[in-house]
């Protein structure tokens, strides 16, 4: 009897502490909405757009906006859901030349340090894994509560020579831009 | 005697679009059958590059044309003759507008966006749509291919009027040609 009493004030107790916690130190924004989230990027072939986007992503992200500088994201993205141009384009891209997706079924972003550089803008460094290799970018996105989700929209230039995208004729860079624009749209949930 | 030739600008825009259309169509004939590569990409932009400027240029032609009327045919020739020439010249700026036209909606079809010499992009006319693409790649390889089966008849016709009938019909086109004046 006694025992159930106190499982319950326990619990009570806990609810309590949670709900204090919440109201508290603000909302933690740490579940992706894949559904509304998107990662785009565009290369130039020969003076010429080519819009693409990878469909499938998904990692962990942890975003307190009182604490910003503490926001840590880990994304994993599946190469094999690019989707640009033309099915030749697309089989090619999949191809070793390219991103190998048979040996490098994913890419990776680590993030390193975030620095808060004010007006809802972020300076996230991180490290980006791709066809089995590593280098630091620098992303600066902003951030804006809609509603209860937290929206980001960030963009870093990427050099596809770095991570040796493009071998062999495809290392000419007048025909493949070696500039990739990439656009993070996130839309995160509270946890 | 009346002035029996084009006017200059068409004379010009004439054998400017004639040298374009062939480059344009060889281009594609060269690379098409290639796998995707640097080349082929540097090829197909090329192709459509030119397609584009074929395309403006026929625009201008059409408003030229309409504005200077094709000199009077000062040639006799059987009437059945002068009808299949009639036909033949509406159906070659038919194509030297449709063709291009139907590329750009291919290309856009297929997913790539048209620009001009990578000086700007040209609005994607419909969404990427794999079925329509490979469609209107036929339609747009089936027409180019009858232009130049028509192009072909032309020359043909202008040459057995310069070499068979000798006629001086060449010379209503002909860029250097003003002799013709027929006096006979």
């Amino acid at each position: 009897m006694m025992s159930q009493y106190l499982t319950c004030f326990k619990s009570a107790l806990l609810i309590g502490l949670a709900t204090f916690a919440t109201y508290s130190s603000a909302v933690e924004y740490s579940v992706i909405d894949t559904a509304k989230s998107k990662i785009t990027f565009s290369s130039k072939l020969m003076g010429s757009n080519l819009k693409g986007d990878f469909a499938k992503f998904n990692g962990k992200v942890s975003f307190n906006p009182d604490e910003p500088e503490k926001a840590k994201a880990n994304l994993v993205v599946e190469i094999a859901s690019f989707n640009a141009g033309g099915e030749e384009l697309q089989d090619e891209a999949k191809g070793k030349d390219w991103f190998n997706t048979k040996n490098f079924p994913s890419a990776n972003f680590v993030s390193d340090s975030v620095k808060n550089v004010g007006n809802g803008k972020l300076e996230i460094r991180g490290n980006l894994t791709l066809k089995g290799k590593s280098a630091p970018i620098v992303m600066v996105a902003s951030y804006q509560a809609e509603g209860k989700q937290m929206v980001f929209d960030g963009g870093f230039q990427l050099l596809r020579l770095d991570f040796g995208l493009g071998a062999g004729n495809w290392a000419d860079t007048s025909a493949v831009a070696n500039e990739v624009p990439v656009k993070v749209h996130l839309v995160l949930n509270q946890k | 005697m009346a002035n029996s030739r084009y006017t200059s600008v068409a004379i010009l825009l004439h054998w400017v679009m004639a040298a374009l259309i062939l480059v344009t169509w060889s281009i594609a004939i060269v690379v098409g059958d290639m796998p995707l590569s640097p080349i082929r990409i540097t090829g197909f932009s090329w192709h459509k590059w030119l397609g584009v400027t074929v395309f403006f240029l026929v625009v201008v032609r059409l408003l030229w044309r309409a504005t200077h009327p094709a000199p009077k045919l000062d040639v006799a020739m059987p009437a059945w003759q002068e009808k299949i020439m009639e036909l033949t010249h509406v159906a070659l700026y038919l194509l030297m507008v449709v063709i291009p036209l139907v590329g750009w909606v291919m290309s856009s079809a297929k997913g790539y966006t048209v620009n001009y010499f990578g000086l700007f992009d040209l609005p994607d006319l419909v969404d990427k749509d794999k079925a329509l693409g490979h469609l209107l790649k036929e339609v747009h390889e089936w027409l180019a291919n009858g232009l130049m089966v028509l192009v072909g008849l032309h020359v043909l016709a202008a040459l057995k009027h310069q070499f068979i009938d000798k006629d001086g019909l060449l010379s209503r086109m002909s860029p250097c040609g003003r002799k013709k004046d027929k006096g006979v």
